[in-house]
């Protein structure tokens, strides 16, 4: 560990612990829930019971009669609030459908969890109790959440509409049909990427503050994305954009679910505009549950072609993704992005790529760690594993015939994408060894022929992604509203501190540590000397927030660039207080020194009282040392790596236990050590949880049945293998620092691994699939089934 | 989960809190760990007009001996239950099965009358108390009264205490040598209630058993006794365990729900009763 009182020569690559953590681990945090403001009142919501209906009739005079109830409205009470609907950023077909959208619903309710009406009360239990008095008549209007009976158009979600189809997407590169003409082998399969309900710890929260009498409002939220919920409440509410100031204060996990703009943000904005009175609003985990974007669900049907030596040839993926019953921010480009992972690190002659998006009368959908690249990736692995299987072949030994060499990069995949960088066989062989394959394999075996009631299994995934979410052009070619870069300001302060303004929002990245060693390298200064302010309007009034892995190789790398604008600056006040020339000073470990002359130099955290001071500044150079930076990147970066699952599987019982799990992701550039393997412990746990354990039900009439942490089944330590981490290091090249990003990575590979290692564990029965969770149940039945129907 | 508003009446005394719970009727109900009741008033499933905290009564508390049986008082939390000297030395099922329940959040709050009291026979506790033909002490406003844990619970998270009694100790005759024990708790995740758990207790003599109970968690409405599997192993050798698991489900009337449907959990109690059986006989 680094002694923190001395500064570092090197504070890039080291394993710095977190300067957050002190204070989020004591308690001494700002949560949005914390805040309490003067006179501030409680809302809540009335949300449907049902899964669609009409709304005949709806009083909330009882409520209103309440004690200590200050106001309650039903949503068309509201419509006049609303100067648009909420956003829907991102038209992925020209003929998209995108239904309207607004905070509360008036006419219909399409979802179990579709806000109806909204009480405001002097205490969140008033408020809650309220909601009981509230009178709500549903006409019951047709269910459909099965997304094949959806697309049949006989119950619709959107009957303006006309069709519960959301969008058709479709690509295709290559031959593809003389890819499955010539193929010795095509395997087809069904993959369901079950529905995970995101669990933040914190749950949303959202306060609005108006201020005085100037229409100023500030509104904290317990969100991923501020500056995108400024833009778009003040569109939805039609404040204007700038007498708002949106904060998200200490944000505990977001996971893409906070990647968002809600209905409860605009809703409490308009109350207090008509209001005039400080707000709270604090999600249940209920309400979390029901009223937070879900993520995944899709049915992926894929395809694939190959030579009897195993050489693949081309890839067909058909999707119907479930959009839930109502857009939500990034809602039908989610499995989109995934369409450039189906190929992962494979060279195929061609491919084909088709996605439907549906209606149904559920949550919303939309971005959940990954976002499309752990669908894709959970795919493409699989079915790499069933092949192998079909050919009789190693699983290793397939992909190495099929994966790009090392000495192929950059290449261009089927897909459309360029990977600059990689080197699969490197993370493989790590891993390997690591979990040593071979010896067991060969206790595989010997377990199978023993008939052994506990059967082993072993699983492969060799995963890459894109991360950064960037580059604007190929955004806007997609039909994002927005762009991709992101901005970065740093100052030198008159006493030699620096701020960093970061454009990212950290939500438990651990920004403020990360974003202090690039800040403290570039510049030569202390890193307690930085400090990285964020997620404030008011403060960092240009970003575009976290998601996608994009803080560090996007943000990082605009924070990288400003230091260079500040250290060219820097260079010409010290050129002009040394009286030396620019070309005759170097700049080492934060100093300026003229060549040949190193006692005539002057500290860069010394010019900052100099440009403060501003009694000596070259011509032309205005008092102060800052610089602005927008990055807009060229392209995506490509971590990758190789992650490899032993389970034991009970045949008896079903149950899974995961035995070892090697990961060796190729990341880039190491920044800061310890976060990388927090980074990697926490996506690979939720990767396993969707492998092994989560699952959104419903029953038939629309309801969700997982309501609780008590039903839905988040992975703790106890249920989770001590992981056993390493790293290659092949550096991206298209940004200086040569990261990569490593956000979600262990999201993305971490599922195909432990499936694929279940499925290992019993193909001799006959198994070559089962459904998402493999949960004790379902992994039974799976092996009774394909005994022949026996049940024990 | 926000509760319904209630009023809240801390009990000093056992007297106090009968007292109180007469002077309310079925409006009241015992607050201990509140780690079942909360969560249930949190989602409306019950709302309470008035909660009697019985968790400062002293009486309540601790772990004695009184002759052949072990006395635990009801408040006595899980953590306190599973470091007891006393129940590792007379009943070291219990701490086996005491260590499995919730996380050790929940077992330094949550009570070992609590988790009886409650009546939820996918609780571990249930299933334990019943193989171990423990008594239940209640008192109410005409004083003291034992019910056997056979006829303690009635039906789901319904018990025989009335709703003016308080749950004051159990009493459980010790295992003597000679006496196994293993439970088998079958779950999702570390924290989660069971799917199906079964708790063995086996008493050998001359290397052939001399008897043998089984409890079942989360087959019913009620904690249930294997008695078939019970009554095959009397007498019987170690062999006739296999035999005898089979018909561990016989009289249940499991539940089904999303991790379990009653086929599967049949499937479980007979598999996890031979487990139970072959760890208690120290296979």
């Amino acid at each position: 560990m680094a002694d923190l009182a001395e500064p570092l020569a090197k504070p890039i690559g080291a394993a710095l612990p977190r300067k957050e953590d002190a204070r989020l681990v004591t308690g001494r945090t700002r949560w949005t829930d914390n805040l309490q403001l003067p006179g501030m009142l409680h809302v809540a919501l009335l949300r449907s019971p049902v899964a669609h209906a009409r709304i005949a009739a709806i009083d909330v005079s009882r409520a209103r009669e309440r004690p200590g109830v200050v106001a309650a409205f039903t949503g068309a009470d509201l419509a006049a609030e609303w100067a648009s609907g909420l956003p829907s950023a991102w038209t992925v077909t020209e003929d998209m459908v995108a239904p309207d959208h607004f905070p509360v619903a008036t006419d219909e309710v399409r979802y179990v969890g579709d806000a109806v009406a909204v009480v405001v009360a002097r205490d969140r239990y008033t408020a809650a109790d309220a909601l009981e008095a509230i009178e709500v008549s549903y006409e019951a209007l047709p269910v459909v959440m099965d997304m094949e009976e959806a697309l049949r158009d006989e119950a619709l979600v959107h009957a303006d509409a006309g069709t519960n189809r959301c969008y058709l997407y479709s690509y295709t590169n290559g031959d593809i049909d003389r890819a499955f003409d010539d193929a010795d082998v095509v395997l087809k399969r069904r993959y369901i990427q079950q529905r995970l309900l995101p669990t933040a710890i914190e749950t949303r929260a959202v306060v609005v503050e108006p201020l005085g009498t100037a229409n100023q409002y500030t509104l904290h939220s317990s969100t991923q994305v501020p500056h995108f919920v400024r833009v778009f409440c003040s569109l939805v509410t039609g404040v204007p954009e700038q007498q708002l100031r949106v904060v998200a204060p200490d944000v505990g996990g977001g996971f893409g679910s906070k990647l968002d703009v809600y209905a409860e943000e605009a809703l409490l904005l308009a109350l207090a505009r008509r209001l005039g009175r400080p707000l709270k609003w604090t999600e249940s985990r209920t309400e979390n549950y029901q009223a937070t974007i879900h993520g995944r669900d899709l049915i992926q049907d894929i395809e694939i072609a190959a030579t009897g030596a195993g050489e693949v040839l081309g890839l067909r993926v058909d999707l119907k993704a479930d959009m839930g019953a109502y857009l939500q921010l990034l809602t039908p480009s989610i499995p989109l992005l995934g369409r450039y992972m189906y190929p992962g690190i494979y060279k195929f002659r061609a491919h084909a790529f088709a996605c439907t998006g549906v209606f149904t009368n559920k949550t919303p959908t939309d971005a959940y760690r990954g976002a499309g690249r752990p669908e894709a990736t959970y795919a493409i692995e699989r079915i790499m594993d069933d092949l192998a299987a079909e050919l009789g072949m190693d699983p290793i030994a397939l992909r190495r015939r099929n994966w790009i060499a090392h000495e192929e990069f950059p290449y261009e995949t089927i897909a459309g994408l360029t990977y600059d960088s990689g080197n699969y066989e490197a993370a493989t062989e790590r891993a390997l060894e690591l979990l040593g394959y071979d010896a067991l394999r060969r206790e595989q075996a010997e377990r199978r022929e023993r008939g052994d009631r506990v059967q082993l299994g072993i699983g492969v995934s060799t995963y890459t992604e894109m991360c950064g979410l960037a580059p604007t052009r190929w955004l806007a070619e997609t039909g994002y509203i927005a762009g991709g870069w992101e901005a970065a300001t740093v100052r030198v302060t008159p006493l030699g501190k620096v701020e960093v303004l970061a454009g990212t929002a950290s939500h438990g990245q651990g920004h403020a540590t990360a974003f202090s060693q690039i800040a403290a390298e570039r510049l030569g200064v202390p890193f307690e000397d930085v400090e990285v302010l964020y997620g404030d309007t008011a403060i960092v009034p240009w970003g575009l927030d976290t998601y996608g892995s994009r803080s560090l190789t996007v943000g990082g790398i605009a924070i990288h660039r400003a230091c260079d604008r500040v250290v060219d600056k820097a260079r010409r006040i010290a050129a002009h207080l040394l009286e030396a020339s620019e070309d005759d000073l170097e700049f080492v470990d934060g100093t300026f020194r003229v060549r040949g002359s190193p006692e005539t130099a002057v500290t860069i955290q010394a010019l900052g009282l100099a440009a403060f001071g501003a009694h000596s500044l070259p011509e032309g150079v205005e008092p102060n040392l800052t610089a602005d930076y927008v990055l807009d990147p060229e392209d995506f970066s490509f971590p990758h790596g190789t992650h490899l699952c032993a389970v034991d599987v009970d045949t008896e019982t079903g149950a899974v236990t995961i035995r070892a799990y090697v990961c060796v992701d190729d990341i880039g550039r190491v920044v800061n050590p310890l976060i990388v393997e927090g980074q990697v412990h926490g996506g690979v746990a939720q990767g396993i949880g969707q492998a092994l354990f989560e699952e959104a039900i419903y029953d038939a009439a629309g309801n969700l049945v997982t309501t609780t942490c008590i039903d839905y089944y988040v992975p703790g330590a106890p249920d989770l293998p001590s992981f056993t981490t390493d790293r290659t290091e092949t550096p991206a090249t298209g940004n200086p620092l040569g990261v990569k990003g490593v956000g979600e990575a262990g999201t993305i590979a971490s599922t195909p691994a432990v499936v694929n290692a279940v499925v290992d564990a019993l193909r001799h029965f006959g198994v070559d699939d089962i459904v998402m969770p493999a949960s004790p149940q379902r992994v039974w039945r799976t092996i009774q089934q394909a005994q022949g129907g026996a049940s024990g | 989960m926000i509760p319904a508003a209630f009023d809240y009446v801390r009990a000093s005394s056992i007297d106090e809190a009968v007292a109180t719970l007469a002077e309310h009727g079925d409006e009241a109900k015992v607050l201990a760990g509140g780690h079942s009741l909360l969560p249930l008033m949190k989602l409306r499933l019950a709302f309470p007009a008035v909660l009697v905290d019985v968790g400062r009564v002293t009486d309540l508390k601790g772990v004695r001996e009184d002759g052949d049986s072990l006395v635990i008082g009801a408040a006595t939390t899980h953590h306190d239950v599973v470091h007891d000297d006393l129940v590792r030395n007379h009943c070291g099922i219990l701490a086996e099965v005491t260590e499995l329940i919730g996380d050790p959040q929940v077992r330094h709050r949550g009570t070992f009358g609590g988790a009886i009291a409650h009546g939820d026979a996918a609780g571990d506790l249930p299933a334990a108390v019943l193989a171990l033909d423990a008594e239940l002490v209640v008192q109410g406003p005409d004083g003291r009264r034992t019910v056997p844990a056979a006829d303690f619970f009635v039906d789901y998270l319904e018990t025989a205490l009335a709703p003016e009694e308080v749950l004051v100790e159990a009493r459980i005759p010790k295992l003597g040598p000679g006496w196994g024990w293993r439970y088998e708790k079958f779950n999702r995740v570390a924290q989660a209630w069971a799917i199906v758990g079964s708790c063995a207790l086996v008493r050998r003599d001359n290397g052939s058993i001399a008897e043998a109970r089984v409890g079942l968690t989360h087959m019913g409405s009620v904690p249930f006794r294997a008695a078939a599997t019970e009554r095959a192993l009397a007498g019987a050798d170690a062999g006739a365990v296999a035999d005898a698991a089979q018909q561990a489900d016989e009289g249940t009337d499991p539940p089904s729900d999303h991790n379990a449907d009653p086929e599967y959990r049949r499937h479980l109690a007979r598999v996890l009763t031979r487990r139970a059986l072959e760890g208690a006989l120290g296979a």
